[in-house]
């Protein structure tokens, strides 16, 4: 017979309609004002964290909805903006700098709908409100620093090895060293070609100058060392922001994105990141009475600093080293497998702390991070005033003479390690960065335009809605069932999809997908049409209507899927968000529109006897 | 209901050489002016900065422009937005060393000098690298598309097909950046996402075109290839027709309802629909036509080797 489904068919495109629906649904639920509590700096909110909210708010007299611990996170929700934002400057008060406390708009989805990994769609800054960077990482600078370390380094190892020169200069890309005869220049070629395997190293007999340069590896390893740690710092900075969910992101070669939805102020947002830190290596001063030191009688050669669990510790005024000296730190694990983190230095800061430490064995070090961040306050013309922040991030024993690379042993757990590493590493930002894009969108626009967004795609659907009906009666129906189902689905995936935003572009993509994806229903109505003027027996007619259509609707819509993944792969933020929404349009309504609409069709007119059809 | 009932076969292809010649005047008057007025590129591409306020009353001009002049910012250009309670105010590319300030700074001047409550609203600052950068990605953008574009369809029809299609999508890029230049509109990235949703929509147009002059190649016997597009055509025009309503339909929802910042996007669009639908029966099937599309090079030669069908004797 023909134009009659079997039952699985007709069912599976009622469960796919029906899964769309579900996880579209937590969109219609809205939001509630929330603060969000996370620590900072390895420490995570537990329930001790949750009770101290919990006693704090009633102390407040703030009234709470709902409070919750979540990975880490004390997520307290709210009825209204005012008690939340009475909340929040409360609980900065009085939580302590161990602690980050944002304000966040959380979505009332029931629990049952988040069991199953219902959320409603993300939505783009330019819907949200909030402010996105674009900041660059200077390679540039990151290479010549790498070349300015090769220089020092090459005469370091070259005296070592007592192979006379005449000079080290860097010239261009390369770094040139001349020497007197031509025996000095070939021992020094093989001692260099066995030490630096990633370094071209080329000799030339006329001039006797040996030419270094590095090659593509070397410099491609570089480049992406510079990018890793800036993202990594940018990460650290931001999480102490307080925004609730900030994205710090690699894009292309030399590119970092970051958005924080919901902040304004962007003047702090921009101090803070391209704020600097630095390390410093300290002695321990052992001899000082620690006790009297915090009375106030320290000793005029040291400083009182703290570490991090605010343990009091005396610092020698002197400072060994500084971090600018540092080249790579990482974190690794020792011959006892305990973990250890390893600090490459310079070849100045090398023998900087050979004589330091050599008439210092046994003695402890510490390692201070100073960091200047931004605070509430303001001075006279305005200008935020920046704190200077001290804090002891590690006390080790000096075992031995250090040189060019030392480790420290008995940091703690491995991913008290790694931190670690990552914070000497913040000392010595191989590149700095500089924000070469902002986009600020205020609350109000944002409002403004999901406002606007949501009116037009109405306002299209209903334009669309009424001429399809005219035009086509009872088909007309129902290629309209089939848009509707076609935006429930497109809603459904948007929300079920991490990765998927929705920003205005994007909105006006859906706009755009439902006057194309009647295209569809169009190209096979019309020739079904044309099929019955034929003279075909109506049942035939609906068959060679949708057959001969189907080859059309694939061609034709596989070739805007291809113009999409291009904008997809070149496009930022909105626009990329404008893509995704015309994918996914593409795909659902090639679904909605063939298999949809032919399974009502077949259902209501297939398989019968009939000598008209309402089309 | 029909709107379109045609008993008689158009002759779409008669005007062929008329319609060449109107393609080539436009898309030579689309040049004369992109190399005359130029493109106005939004900041995407130029870089600077550009501050977007509101207001509680009607702004004064006159007053932010004075107070512009009066703290350092004279190259500024204050603009009403939308509406006379919004203001953009742009600023171009500059060597300061803090040029990512400017806005925040702009935005205190204006609170403290129009003692107004202002709102603000959004604030653009793009750096001039940035800006090269993406006209680069821009331009390689479109033409990565054409060409996958090209070598789907001669890939899935025939290469006549294909150079006829993308001599139409180009002509439909080049009539619509054209507009922009000729109307003076903003060029910003929002229209390039917009002109590589013509793309999509003149290449649908053209497939299904191209899709029936296959098929009727091949069911029809008696004709000629021009006879042939014509029969073509006519059967098509009915769904082009609906479905360029319908898409106009929602684009003028978009035009009227999306507010400023989508316009240049729905007016890039509401041209290319038309141009598109155009396009894809005077430049795609005429293109396909003058290339010499006929019968043979749409129908798969069949090699019919002797003896191919008897059964094989083998020892």
């Amino acid at each position: 017979m023909l134009n009659k489904y079997p039952l699985w068919k007709s069912l599976m495109v009622l469960f796919i309609v029906a899964f769309g629906a579900l996880y579209a649904i937590p969109n219609l639920y809205g939001e509630s004002p929330a603060v969000q509590v996370s620590g900072l700096r390895g420490v995570e909110a537990d329930a001790a964290t949750l009770d101290n909210i919990k006693a704090q708010l009633s102390a407040g007299n703030i009234a709470f909805s709902n409070i919750a611990l979540e990975k880490g996170q004390v997520l307290t929700r709210f009825t209204n903006t005012e008690q939340q934002i009475k909340a929040r400057d409360l609980l900065d008060d009085t939580l302590g700098d161990k602690f980050s406390v944002a304000l966040n708009l959380t979505p009332n989805t029931p629990s049952w709908l988040a069991g199953i990994g219902g959320t409603p769609m993300k939505l783009g800054l330019d819907l949200s409100g909030g402010v996105s960077f674009l900041i660059e990482v200077n390679m540039r600078a990151a290479i010549v620093k790498a070349q300015d370390a090769m220089v020092g380094d090459f005469r370091t190892d070259l005296r070592g090895e007592k192979i006379r020169y005449r000079s080290v200069k860097k010239v261009d890309e390369a770094i040139n060293i001349q020497f007197r005869n031509a025996e000095s220049m070939d021992a020094a070629n093989s001692f260099l070609k066995k030490r630096y395997r990633d370094y071209l190293v080329t000799d030339n007999d006329d001039t006797l100058v040996l030419s270094i340069t590095m090659t593509e590896q070397k410099i491609k390893q570089l480049r992406n060392y510079a990018l890793e740690q800036n993202i990594t710092i940018i990460r650290n900075r931001v999480n102490e922001l307080g925004v609730a969910e900030p994205l710090v992101q690699r894009q292309g070669k030399k590119h970092i994105v970051i958005e924080l939805p919901g902040v304004q102020d962007t003047a702090t947002a921009k101090e803070i990141l391209s704020a600097t830190a630095t390390i410093e290596f300290r002695l321990v001063d052992t001899e000082g009475d620690i006790g009297s030191a915090i009375d106030g009688r320290v000793p005029a050669s040291s400083e009182l600093y703290y570490e991090r669990d605010g343990k009091p510790v005396l610092l020698k005024k002197r400072v060994m080293l500084t971090g600018d000296h540092i080249v790579d730190a990482g974190s690794s694990f020792d011959e006892f497998s305990r973990p250890q983190v390893n600090i490459d230095l310079d070849s100045a800061g090398g023998s900087k702390i050979s004589n330091t430490t050599k008439s210092n064995i046994g003695k402890p070090m510490a390692t201070v991070f100073i960091e200047y961040k931004a605070t509430d306050r303001k001075d006279a013309e305005g200008n935020t005033i920046f704190e200077k922040k001290e804090e002891v991030i590690s006390v080790a024993t000096i075992q031995s003479r250090l040189g060019k690379s030392f480790r420290i042993t008995g940091a703690g757990s491995q991913a008290e390690a790694h931190n670690l590493a990552i914070l000497l590493r913040a000392g010595a930002l191989v590149a700095p960065i500089q924000i070469v894009e902002e986009r600020t969108v205020g609350p109000t626009l944002g409002a403004e335009n999901v406002q606007l967004g949501f009116e037009a795609i109405m306002m299209g659907f209903g334009l669309v809605f009424i001429f399809m009906m005219i035009y086509y009666r009872a088909f007309g129906v129902v290629a309209n069932l089939a848009l509707g189902a076609n935006l429930v689905l497109i809603i459904g995936i948007m929300s079920l999809f991490p990765g998927a935003t929705l920003t205005l572009p994007g909105m006006a993509g859906i706009v755009l997908t439902v006057g194309m994806a009647v295209d569809a229903n169009v190209l096979i109505f019309e020739r079904i049409r044309e099929e019955i003027r034929a003279g075909k027996t109506i049942q035939q007619a609906i068959h060679q209507g949708y057959e001969a259509a189907f080859s059309t609707i694939i061609d034709a819509n596989i070739t805007t899927l291809i113009a999409a993944t291009i904008l997809f792969a070149i496009g930022t933020g909105p626009i990329k968000g404008f893509a995704i929404t015309l994918s996914i349009g593409i795909l659902t309504s090639m679904f909605t529109a063939v298999v949809g609409t032919r399974m009502v069709v077949n259902a209501v007119w297939g398989g019968k006897r009939l000598d008209k059809l309402p089309i | 209901m029909q709107i379109l009932q045609l008993k008689e076969t158009l002759p779409f292809m008669n005007f062929r050489k008329g319609a060449m010649i109107f393609s080539l005047l436009l898309m030579l008057s689309a040049i004369v002016s992109l190399s005359t007025n130029k493109l106005s590129l939004g900041l995407d591409f130029t870089g600077g900065t550009l501050i977007e306020v509101g207001f509680d009353q009607a702004a004064d001009l006159k007053k932010i422009r004075a107070l512009m002049d009066g703290n350092g910012f004279s190259d500024a250009k204050v603009q009403f937005y939308g509406s006379s309670r919004d203001v953009v105010i742009r600023l171009g590319q500059r060597e300061d060393v803090k040029a990512e300030m400017l806005g925040n700074e702009i935005l205190s001047v204006l609170q403290t000098g129009t003692g107004q409550n202002v709102d603000m609203r959004r604030i653009e600052f793009v750096g001039a690298s940035v800006g090269d950068e993406l006209m680069e990605q821009g331009g390689l953008a479109m033409l990565t598309a054409l060409i996958c574009i090209l070598i789907y369809v001669a890939f899935r029809f025939e290469w006549r097909f294909a150079v006829g299609s993308v001599i139409a999508l180009f002509h439909d890029v080049l009539l619509t950046i054209g507009l922009f230049s000729l109307l003076g509109l903003e060029f910003d990235l929002t229209v390039l996402a917009a002109i590589l949703a013509v793309i999509g929509y003149s290449l649908n147009d053209t497939i299904v075109v191209s899709d029936r002059i296959r098929e009727n190649f091949r069911k029809i016997r008696e004709g000629g290839p021009a006879e042939i597009i014509n029969i073509s055509l006519t059967q098509t025009l009915s769904r082009t027709f609906i479905t360029s309503i319908t898409t106009l339909l929602v684009l003028a929802a978009l035009f009227f309802r999306g507010g400023e910042l989508i316009h240049g996007f729905a007016t890039a669009l509401l041209f290319g629909v038309f141009v598109g639908t155009y396009s894809s029966i005077y430049v795609a099937s005429a293109v396909a036509l003058a290339l010499g599309i006929s019968k043979e090079s749409l129908i798969p030669e069949v090699i019919e080797v002797e003896g191919a069908d008897q059964e094989q004797l083998t020892p």
